[in-house]
């Protein structure tokens, strides 16, 4: 059970997907500018970052491992994480439609998303047991989903401030993810310490 | 002379980091030494070319409403071959690249330039746009990470410099150097381009997904 805490408090804080693993960086880019479409891609992102889990998961223990067939890792999972948005996105227009409303634009964005590709190929190459490659997803996403919220009220207040030309615009912004990152490096060592 | 100019403007006019901001998440995350920055250059330059290449000479076979999943069977499949060599004969550098080497798959300069030029130009042209933007994305990679080993590690490709060695700066090392560096980058250029300034703002006109969400998730056209 600690070690569950453990790997899903360091997903959220330490090893946060954007800040310090830079994974992810153009939703972050992109679309943390509003606060509302900065909650609705980290939504997506938590839910199709678990589903493709659970879907490539099995399928790299019980498929590839077993078959000598390790090596096509990384088309498998791209392929398996595209259809899989694919079928979210039918299915919530199917049956959902007010929630793919809200969440089915992002959809196609988050299969070129390098943080779901990545936190696939993380759980295999850390070795997790089932439970704890999707804890380490869910703490993933919520990383992701605090770090978009955060930015975003962070670039509202960037709007009105007096900026030197040459910094206008994707400058300024990145220099404001820099300080963000900063102050997500006081994390680090906290969890360790905290179950010692 | 047009061919020059298709391999030059991926150097500077449409570099792919700096000006076109695509791929920022392997500029971002491997540029921390200069040795695994022309590394990570060289792999993505490989995939770009070979991925270019075929798609260009396949691109009356492949159907207009399937031909993003394609390209990307195509490029998973080139970065599978890259991964296997790298870890056959240079594995000190996957040791470094890690997971970024498998990420190059996502990495959006190769989408883009898949769907910006390859699937509407010649065979011999893509292949020079791809040896254009490749060097673009290597030189834009090893500039900022020349500034962060020398200044956050006080060495350069592992060699120690005399002074700096004893007084650096370990943060630019660190993810917020990484943000600070880039973001200095860009207003850099932004001061001193020749042509008007044009504001760079992330946006979609690089965006291989731009097509399929109209624009709607950045927020360009929102309610529309």
């Amino acid at each position: 059970m600690t070690k569950l805490i453990i790997i899903l408090l360091s997903a959220v804080f330490i090893n946060n997907y954007v800040l310090s693993r830079f994974l992810g960086i153009c939703p972050f880019l992109g679309v943390s500018k509003k606060l509302n479409a900065a909650t609705g891609m980290s939504l997506a992102v938590i839910f199709v970052m678990m589903l493709a889990t659970a879907a490539t998961w099995p399928i790299q223990m019980y498929l590839l491992n077993p078959n000598n067939l390790g090596y096509l890792q990384t088309i498998v999972f791209i392929l398996v994480i595209a259809a899989l948005v694919q079928l979210v996105e039918i299915v919530l227009k199917r049956y959902i439609p007010s929630l793919h409303k809200s969440l089915g634009v992002y959809l196609p964005l988050i299969t070129t998303n390098c943080a779901v590709l990545g936190v696939t190929i993380l759980n295999i190459d850390e070795g997790y047991t089932f439970v704890e490659a999707m804890v380490n997803s869910l703490g993933s996403g919520l990383g992701f989903f605090l770090a978009m919220v955060m930015f975003s009220g962070v670039r509202s207040k960037l709007e009105g401030a007096d900026i030197p030309k040459a910094f206008q615009g994707l400058p300024i912004t990145l220099v404001a993810a820099s300080i963000t990152s900063l102050s997500f490096m006081g994390f680090g060592g906290v969890i360790e310490n905290l179950f010692a | 002379m047009n061919q020059l100019n298709n391999f030059s403007k991926g150097i500077i006019k449409e570099n792919p980091v700096l000006v076109l901001v695509l791929g920022t998440c392997p500029t971002l995350a491997t540029s921390t030494n200069v040795t695994s920055a022309l590394g990570m250059g060289a792999a993505a330059t490989v995939v770009l070319l070979c991925s270019n290449i075929v798609i260009s000479a396949l691109r009356k076979v492949i159907p207009d409403k399937v031909r993003i999943p394609c390209y990307i069977v195509l490029i998973a499949g080139f970065v599978t071959m890259v991964q296997m060599l790298v870890k056959a004969f240079a594995p000190a550098l996957d040791q470094s690249l890690g997971i970024y080497l498998p990420l190059i798959v996502v990495n959006c300069i190769i989408l883009g330039r898949a769907e910006m030029f390859a699937n509407k130009n010649k065979v011999l042209d893509s292949a020079i746009d791809a040896l254009g933007m490749g060097a673009g994305f290597t030189l834009a990679l090893g500039l900022m990470a020349t500034i962060r080993e020398v200044f956050g590690s006080g060495t350069f490709m592992g060699i120690e410099i005399p002074v700096l060695a004893d007084n650096h700066v370990s943060i630019l090392t660190m993810a917020p150097g990484g943000f600070f560096v880039f973001g200095l980058l860009i207003a850099i250029i932004n001061k001193f381009s020749v042509n008007k300034p044009k504001k760079t703002e992330f946006g979609c006109a690089g965006c291989p997904s731009a097509e399929i969400c109209n624009k709607r998730a950045c927020g360009e056209k929102e309610e529309a």
